[in-house]
């Protein structure tokens, strides 16, 4: 197991610099000179060679690569065009909005789609396993912005229920310790404000979490179908015990893998779908801040934002991978 | 293995029905017992019906704007009402059918032509090809695959065709792995050594013995990726990084249309009805091939 | 029959596990381990062995579908090891093989016409009609009907397939054909209606045979000599007749005992082989054949015995002779 995790965590080397390397690509591929964008289209000629100078744009190709990794290995995100403020010090509020939001959408997606499917499968060709499954069917096909864009018409608009936009009330607004904001009032002793983040998170993480509850409900579905048939099913069920414990004891025991699996694929589908679902909602999350970036033309931030949510979800995979391990006696280590 | 019948017991030399039509037939009996994979066929057929015939189906153009008549609700007239510009949204929608099928049927082949290229060349060849190439699909796939698009596109400038690439681009991994891991299977198999040995070059091999083994498991695949490369691209139209205006793309369609929703839900409706109906439609037939042609896939 | 059509010599091939820490290499498999051995133009030599024991892999080598890891073949004073990736397609030509499993040999996708034929598009002999024709004579030769061309191989029993096996290996008229174990999946009475088959084209074709079996009683009918293969070796190499009659080495003596005797009057020792056949990633220091032998001396733990030829002509590696 020991060496298994070195042996992954070496493994994680390759596609890392990899990724590093691609971010870099696409944005010295990206039309247009950084200088100019960096000055506006004033700038004197001399004002931009000696911008590119500085910049180290004059340096072939790999030099320039080689000291981005230098920057990024220490800690050195760039700087925003934008706010001329140091990318890493200025993304992690973004990130821990992002990550709140992820991390509920996630429980709801876990919570959800774990009890439809395993209803769906238990009440197995009756009307509640057909509409769950019409609605999974509906959820994986839903473009995520319209489903929020709908919420908002719905629940904020028409029945005035909840907030449509940002993470707190701007007259009421949290004050930030790790900027999970959750996290923060209830350090601070301010249930009230908890309440209302709870409040402001609802709709978009509803939105977020819809394609993975799908997903994960089909899937629990299905293997539960194969569990039902089992003898272990069969046993228990001439033993007297009654259904419903023996479904949800037997789904529990076997649930973590494909959560695993599912948080592992979906990481990447929540990050992605963060970008939309925090421009329809006011989200400042990292999806925010790099849909800013691009209207701005804010290269570093692009760049830099990509690279993060991408970190983040190899990292995840890495952790998932190991859990596995933990969860799963059936796959050996080599 | 089922028995062999026995070849001599019909001496009228009529060639016997290939294990293809074979498979075909078997798969259209079952495929057609599925009703929701042929409510799927027929929503597919619909809209690609809407997207050759919009020009007659559509009673208005994609621009004819008409400001005094603008964000009407739907009436007999327009059906689905009016965008800000007056513009009849029906006809935008019929119109808008041509441009989300196409962007999913040809970002879809170019990354199944391009995967399966690397998956091959990965699979067959093997050795330092194999690890560069699946390597490469790693980081490929340890993006998002929205952002990556979105990446692509800002090199490429925002447009519905560079929307298309980005979206082939950032699904080549997912055929690439998947050809790959059939190449792998199918050479192993005794036929291919029996290929090899009557002194078949590689080329022959791939595409007389590969190739066909292959295609079952692509299809599968290739009908559920028209529906996410559907949703991506309305996506980035979404975000202003894909179609421009006017183009009647539905993403772009829900973003023009966003501020009006609180005086006129119905330019965010209608536009977003079409995009769930027509990934519906090729979620279901995906799942129907997938049931038809592999029972072992079903997951 | 005194030429040499085809030599083997020292031939290996070793398979590196890899596995353990890191990935390191932290075994070798030796698939086959040393083989060498000549045919004779218009011979059959069968090859004898414990499933396992590296036949196929030495058949699968001489045509280099599997690179060997060392070794010569020479075949028509040419060593095939030199060959280039082009070359040696078409040196195919003049050897084929015949596969053991007649299901999964034959691409169920194609029709038994194309699969015989597809061997003739290969080298490119003849014209669409001439290859035609020459299917359709081929199918009659083997013992099957022209029309069966336009089958396909699902529709075949599994002696008949084999036939068909056959024929796409006659395609290109080869002057070797390797045959893989060709009968072991067949039924034992069809077994020898096709080892008869292959005797007929071998007389007709002046074909030589390299004959693989695990089952020495299948060999005995076909043979005109005998190698007798344990753990990637060749402990012993002989004429048929004597082989069977005769038999040295200790393990040939304990297969040979272990084949069901027709007469039940005829009274032969049996020797019991002990144990399993060790695995050829961990094969025993000395004689690999040591901890199974019921002659085992001090010695066979100790050192490898070599291949020495006794007066007769016969090849053996035992350090009883
Ligand atoms: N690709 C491979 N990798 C590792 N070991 C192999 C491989 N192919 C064959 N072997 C091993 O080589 C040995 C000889 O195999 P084979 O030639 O098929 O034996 P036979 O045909 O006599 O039954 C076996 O122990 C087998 O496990
Ligand atoms: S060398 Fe020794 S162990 Fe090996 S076969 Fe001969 S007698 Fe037996
Ligand atoms: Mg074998």
């Amino acid at each position: 197991m020991f060496y298994y995790s070195i042996k992954r965590l070496l493994m994680l080397i390759p596609v890392l610099l990899g990724m590093t390397l691609i971010v870099f690509a696409i944005i010295h591929a990206i039309p247009g000179n950084p200088a100019l964008t960096i000055l506006g289209t004033k700038a004197t000629p001399e004002a931009i060679h000696s911008l590119n100078r500085s910049l180290g744009l004059d340096n072939p190709w790999y030099i320039q690569y080689f000291s981005y990794l230098k920057d990024i290995l220490s800690g050195d995100l760039g700087t925003s065009i934008q706010t001329h403020t140091p990318i890493a010090s200025e993304i992690w509020p973004h990130l821990a909005a992002t990550i709140e939001l992820s991390f509920i959408a996630m429980i709801i997606a876990v919570f959800v789609g774990i009890n439809a499917g395993i209803i769906s499968a238990w009440k197995q060709n009756t009307v509640l396993d057909y509409t769950a499954m019409i609605l999974a069917l509906i959820g994986v096909s839903m473009p995520v912005f319209w489903l929020g864009l709908l919420e908002q018409w719905g629940f904020s608009i028409k029945l005035q229920w909840l907030p449509s936009i940002g993470r707190d009330d701007i007259r009421n607004s949290v004050d930030p310790i790790t900027n999970l904001y959750l996290l923060d009032t209830l350090l601070q002793g301010r249930f009230d404000q908890f309440w209302m983040v709870l409040r402001h998170l609802i709709l978009p993480s509803i939105a977020l979490a819809t394609i993975p509850t799908a997903i994960i409900a089909r899937m629990t579905r299905s293997s539960m179908l194969e569990v039902l048939k089992s003898d272990y099913i069969r046993t228990a069920k001439a033993k007297g015990q009654k259904m419903v414990w023996i479904v949800y004891k037997y789904a529990l025991k076997n649930a973590f893998i494909p959560i695993l699996t599912v948080i592992g694929l979906q990481t990447g589908l929540l990050l992605g779908g963060a970008i939309l679902t925090e421009t329809i909602f006011g989200w400042p999350g990292v999806g925010l801040y790099i849909y800013n970036a691009i209207q701005y033309r804010d290269y570093p931030v692009i760049q830099s934002g990509i690279l993060v949510i991408a970190f983040i979800f190899v990292m995840v995979n890495f952790v998932v991978d190991l859990l596995y391990g933990l969860f799963d006696p059936r796959i050996k280590y080599r | 293995m089922p028995q062999a019948s026995q070849a001599q017991l019909d001496p009228s030399g009529a060639p016997a029905k290939s294990p293809m039509t074979f498979a075909l037939g078997e798969f259209w009996k079952s495929f057609r017992k599925n009703k929701p994979a042929i409510a799927g066929t027929i929503i597919v057929l619909l809209f690609i019906f809407f997207a050759i015939f919009a020009g007659f189906l559509a009673p208005q153009g994609i621009n004819d704007q008409n400001i005094r008549l603008k964000l009407q609700p739907p009436s007999a007239a327009h059906w689905f009402g009016t965008d800000d510009f007056g513009r009849d949204i029906l006809s935008r929608i019929l119109f808008g059918a041509r441009l989300s099928l196409r962007v999913g049927f040809l970002s879809v082949i170019g990354s199944i032509v391009v995967g399966t290229l690397l998956g091959i060349i990965a699979g067959y060849f093997g050795k330092a090809l194999d690890v560069i190439i699946s390597r490469f699909f790693d980081i490929l796939l340890a993006f998002p695959s929205i952002l990556l698009s979105i990446a692509i596109v800002a090199i490429l400038g925002p447009s519905l065709n560079n929307a298309l690439v980005a979206i082939a681009i950032v699904n080549v991994p997912v055929f690439g792995r998947l050809v790959r891991s059939r190449v792998l299977t199918v050479k192993e198999e005794e036929y291919v050594m029996a290929a090899r040995s009557i002194g078949m070059g590689d080329a022959r091999i791939i595409f007389q013995h590969i190739l066909p083994n292959s295609i079952a498991p692509i299809i599968v695949q290739g009908t559920l990726n028209i529906a996410t490369a559907i949703l991506d691209a309305a996506g980035l139209g979404f975000l202003g990084m894909g179609a421009q205006a006017p183009l009647p793309e539905w993403g772009k369609m829900l973003s023009d249309s966003r501020e009006y929703i609180q005086t006129a839900p119905w330019t965010v409706l209608f536009p977003g009805l079409a995009i769930v109906l027509v990934v519906v439609g090729f979620n279901l037939i995906g799942d129907g091939l997938r049931d038809a042609l592999d029972p072992r896939m079903k997951n | 029959m005194n030429e040499a059509l085809l030599q083997v010599e020292n031939l290996k091939k070793y398979y590196p596990i890899k596995g353990g820490k890191f990935g390191k290499v932290s075994e070798t498999v030796r698939a086959v381990d040393g083989v060498s051995f000549s045919v004779r133009e218009g011979e059959t030599l069968g090859i004898v062995g414990e499933s396992g024991c590296g036949k196929s892999t030495t058949g699968r080598m001489i045509m280099r579908l599997i690179e060997p890891t060392e070794g010569k073949i020479i075949f028509q004073n040419r060593n095939i090891m030199e060959l280039s990736k082009r070359e040696m397609r078409k040196a195919r030509k003049d050897i084929q093989m015949i596969f053991q499993d007649p299901f999964a040999s034959l691409n169920p996708r194609h029709t038994v016409g194309h699969i015989i034929e597809e061997p003739m598009i290969v080298h490119r002999m003849g014209d669409k009609k001439e290859r035609q024709k020459r299917v359709e004579e081929l199918l009659e030769l083997v013992g099957l009907n022209a029309y069966h061309a336009r089958r396909y191989p699902h529709q075949f029993s599994g002696g008949q397939r084999q036939r068909i096996g056959i024929a796409r290996a006659l395609a290109v008229r080869p002057k070797v054909i390797i045959a893989d174990e060709p009968v072991s999946a067949l039924d034992v009475s069809v077994q020898s209606q096709v080892l008869n088959l292959l005797k007929d084209l071998q007389k007709q074709f002046h074909l030589t045979y390299i004959f693989i079996a695990h089952d020495l009683s299948v060999v005995r009918h076909i043979s005109d000599r005998v190698g007798v293969m344990y753990l990637g070796k060749i402990v012993e190499l002989s004429e048929c007749e004597a082989l069977y009659n005769h038999p040295q080495h200790p393990y040939t003596k304990a297969l040979l005992s272990a084949v069901p005797v027709p007469d039940p009057d005829v009274k032969t020792d049996r020797i019991i082989l002990q144990g399993d056949v060790p695995s050829p990633a961990h094969p025993p220091a000395g004689c690999a054949f040591h901890d199974r032998c019921p002659a085992a001396m001090d010695i066979c733990s100790k050192e490898m015995p070599m291949l020495k030829t006794l007066e007769d002509g016969r090849k053996i590696s035992c350090h009883l002779y």
